[in-house]
C-alpha cells in the first residue's frame, strides 16, 4: 500500500470512530431522562400532582411509546432541526438556542483566538529555555491558575477591570445592534477570564510535549552533528512536535466548554452556558439535553478534526510505505 | 524521611496548609464565633466589631461561615473523590486482570464518558436526578471514576506480566489476593499522586456547581455558594465575596504543590 492511501484509510477510520462516538453520545444523552427509577414526569411535577397531570406530561416528553420507537422520533425530529419544546415555557427549544447560541461561539471564538497562539508561544519558549528563570515563572504562574476556580478569575478581573478601574462593563452582554468594536470590548473580560484559565492547561501540556519530542534520541544526534539550535527546533523537532501541539490545543477546548458555562454566569452573558445552567435548576430537561448535545457535538466535532489534521501533519506516515 | 527531608518550599507550604485545613475542618464547630446559619444582624456589615469579616447578603457571620464551610466543602470532596476511587481502582484492576468481555465492555464505556467534558455530563444527569448532596456525591464520584480506572487498568496491565506475580500464581494464590497483595503495593505510588489531582479536580467541579446554585442547598455554608450569594458586593468594589474563591484556591494550590513533589518522587527522583 502506498503512503497516500494509507494515509486516507487511517484519516476515514478516525472519522467512522469520531461519529460512532457522538452517535453513542447522543443515545446516552438520550437514555439519561430512562435512566431514573420510577417516573421523570412525577419527579418533575412532584408528589402533589394529580394522575392527569402527570399523563399529560407524559404524553408531551413521549414516555407513553417504547424506548427504541422514542429514540427513533427523537432522534428523526431532531435532524430536522426540532429539539421538542421547552418545559418550562412551552417554547420550542431550537428557537431559544438560536438566539443564543451566536453569543457562546463569538465568546469561545474570541478567547481561543487568543489562548491557543498564547499558549503554544509560552509552552515552546519555556521548553526551550527549560529550567530558566521564565521557565520556572511561567510554570509556576500556570500552576496556580490551574488551581484557581473560574469564577475566582473572573470575579477578580472584574473587581479590578470593571469596578476598581472601570475599564470594561460589569455586564458583558453587547445586544443586538452592536458594532464589532464593541462587542469585542464589552465581552473582552469573560473572555480573558476564558484565555487564563485556557492558556494556563494549554501551555502545561505544550511544554511537556515539546520536552518529550527533545529527549527523542534523533534529536541528540541533531544537536551532536553540529546544528544550531533553531535549525533543530524548526527543521528537525517541529515537523513531529505537530500532531502532539494539535492533540494538546484539541484536548484543552474541554477547559473552554465548561470554562463558558461559569464565565457566561459571572458576567450575566445570555450565551448556551446560561441557559443550560437556568434549565438545570428548572429542570426543563429538553432544553438541558440539547444544549449539552450541542457542546458535546462540538468538542467531538473539533476533536474529531484534530485527529484528522494531526494525522495528515505527520511527517513518518507520509514516507513509510507498506 | 524520605517524604520531608529533600521537599522543595513548594511541597512544604502546601503540606501545611492542607494540614491547617484539615485542623479548621475537624474542628470547626469549637473554632467558629457563631452557628453555621445564625442569623445575627443586618445584611453585608462591615468588618471588625461583632464580626471579624463583616455578615453576609442574609446578616450571617462571614468567618463562622467561611470556618463550617471548609467542613461542609472539603468534606463533600474528600467523599466523592475516595468514592470515585474505590469505583475506578476496583474496576479498573478487575479489568486488567481478567481482559475479556467486561474489559471491553468497561473501557468502552469510560471511552464515551470520556469523549465529552464531564461537567456537561453532571449538568445532564443533576437535571434528570434533581440536585441534592447525595445525588451529587454519586453522580460526580461515578464520572470521575473513568479517569481512576484507565489509570488502574493500564498500571495493573504493566505489573501482572511480572515474574513475581507469575511466581505468585504459580504458588496458587486466588485473583483477589494477588491484585491485593502484589500489584496494589506496585502502582501505590502513580494511584496516590492521582488521588491529589482528582480531589483538585472534585473540588473545583463541586465548588463550581455550588457556585451555579446546583450545590448543596442552603442554608448549609458552602466556599462555592458564599461567592455566589454575595457577588453583589463586588460592583462596589469589595473584596469580601473573594475569599471563599480564595479559600478554595489556596486549598488547590497546596494539593497541587505536594502532588507535584509526589510525581517527582514516583518518577524515580529525576533531574
Amino acid at each position: 500500500m502506498t503512503g497516500k492511501a494509507r494515509l486516507l484509510r487511517m484519516i476515514l477510520g478516525r472519522l467512522v470512530l469520531g461519529l460512532l462516538t457522538l452517535w453513542l453520545i447522543s443515545v446516552l444523552i438520550f437514555l439519561a431522562v430512562s435512566l431514573l427509577p420510577g417516573d421523570i414526569a412525577q419527579q418533575i411535577l412532584g408528589q402533589s400532582a394529580t394522575p392527569e397531570t402527570v399523563a399529560a406530561l407524559r404524553r408531551e416528553l413521549g414516555l407513553d411509546q417504547p424506548l427504541l420507537q422514542r429514540y427513533l422520533d427523537w432522534m428523526g425530529t431532531l435532524l430536522a432541526g426540532d429539539f421538542g419544546n421547552s418545559l418550562s415555557n412551552g417554547r420550542p427549544v431550537a428557537d431559544l438556542l438560536a438566539a443564543r447560541m451566536g453569543k457562546t461561539l463569538f465568546l469561545a471564538a474570541y478567547a481561543a483566538a487568543i489562548a491557543v497562539p498564547l499558549a503554544l508561544f509560552l509552552g515552546i519558549l519555556s521548553a526551550y529555555r527549560r529550567g530558566s528563570l521564565f521557565d520556572r515563572a511561567v510554570t509556576g504562574l500556570t500552576l496556580t491558575m490551574i488551581s484557581f476556580p473560574e469564577f475566582f478569575i473572573a470575579y477578580v478581573l472584574m473587581l479590578f477591570l470593571a469596578v476598581r478601574l472601570p475599564f470594561f462593563p460589569t455586564i458583558a452582554d453587547y445586544g443586538s445592534d452592536a458594532g464589532l468594536i464593541e462587542m469585542l470590548h464589552r465581552t473582552f473580560l469573560p473572555a480573558m477570564a476564558l484565555v487564563l484559565v485556557v492558556t494556563a492547561h494549554m501551555m502545561r501540556m505544550t511544554r511537556a510535549a515539546i520536552i518529550n519530542l527533545m529527549a527523542q534520541p534523533y534529536i541528540g544526534m541533531a544537536r551532536l552533528k553540529g546544528i544550531g539550535p533553531l535549525r533543530v527546533i524548526l527543521v528537525h523537532a517541529l515537523p513531529n512536535a505537530l500532531a502532539p501541539i494539535i492533540n494538546v490545543v484539541a484536548v484543552n477546548i474541554a477547559w473552554l466548554v465548561s470554562g463558558v458555562v461559569i464565565v457566561e454566569v459571572v458576567f450575566v452573558y445570555p450565551g448556551l452556558g446560561q441557559l443550560m445552567v437556568d434549565s438545570v435548576s428548572n429542570r426543563d430537561i429538553p432544553v438541558v439535553q440539547a444544549c449539552c448535545l450541542i457542546f458535546a457535538a462540538v468538542y467531538i466535532l473539533l476533536n474529531l478534526l484534530a485527529d484528522v489534521l494531526a494525522i495528515a501533519t505527520n511527517p513518518r506516515l507520509m514516507h513509510r510505505a507498506g | 524521611m524520605r517524604f520531608w527531608h529533600p521537599m522543595p518550599w513548594t511541597a512544604r507550604f502546601g503540606a501545611v496548609v492542607i494540614g491547617l485545613y484539615a485542623l479548621l475542618a475537624i474542628f470547626a464547630p469549637w473554632i467558629a464565633p457563631y452557628g453555621e446559619a445564625e442569623i445575627l444582624g443586618g445584611a453585608f456589615e462591615l468588618w471588625g466589631g461583632d464580626h471579624l469579616l463583616g455578615t453576609d447578603n442574609l446578616g450571617r457571620d462571614l468567618l463562622s461561615r467561611l470556618i463550617w464551610g471548609a467542613r461542609n466543602t472539603i468534606g463533600i470532596a474528600l467523599a466523592t473523590t475516595l468514592l470515585s476511587f474505590a469505583l475506578g481502582a476496583i474496576l479498573g484492576m478487575a479489568a486488567a486482570a481478567n481482559t475479556g468481555l467486561i474489559d471491553q465492555v468497561l473501557s468502552r464505556l469510560v471511552d464515551v464518558l470520556m469523549a465529552v467534558p464531564s461537567l456537561l455530563l453532571t449538568l445532564l444527569a443533576l437535571s434528570v436526578f434533581g440536585p441534592g448532596v447525595l445525588n451529587l456525591i454519586l453522580i460526580i464520584a461515578l464520572l470521575d471514576s473513568t479517569r481512576v480506572y484507565r489509570l488502574a487498568r493500564a498500571t495493573t496491565m504493566n505489573v501482572i506480566v511480572l515474574d513475581y506475580v507469575e511466581a505468585a500464581r504459580l504458588r496458587g494464590e486466588g485473583m483477589v489476593s494477588i491484585l491485593w497483595r502484589e500489584v496494589l503495593p506496585n502502582i501505590s505510588a502513580p494511584l496516590i499522586a492521582e488521588f491529589g489531582l482528582r480531589f483538585c479536580f472534585v473540588f473545583l467541579t463541586i465548588s463550581a456547581l455550588s457556585f451555579l446554585g446546583l450545590g448543596l442547598p442552603p442554608p448549609t455554608a458552602d466556599w462555592g455558594a458564599m461567592v455566589k450569594e454575595n457577588a453583589a458586593l463586588i460592583t462596589f468594589g469589595d473584596i469580601t465575596p473573594l475569599l471563599p474563591a480564595l479559600a478554595i484556591a489556596l486549598l488547590t494550590v497546596a494539593v497541587n504543590f505536594v502532588v507535584d513533589h509526589l510525581l517527582h518522587l514516583a518518577s524515580g527522583l529525576k533531574e
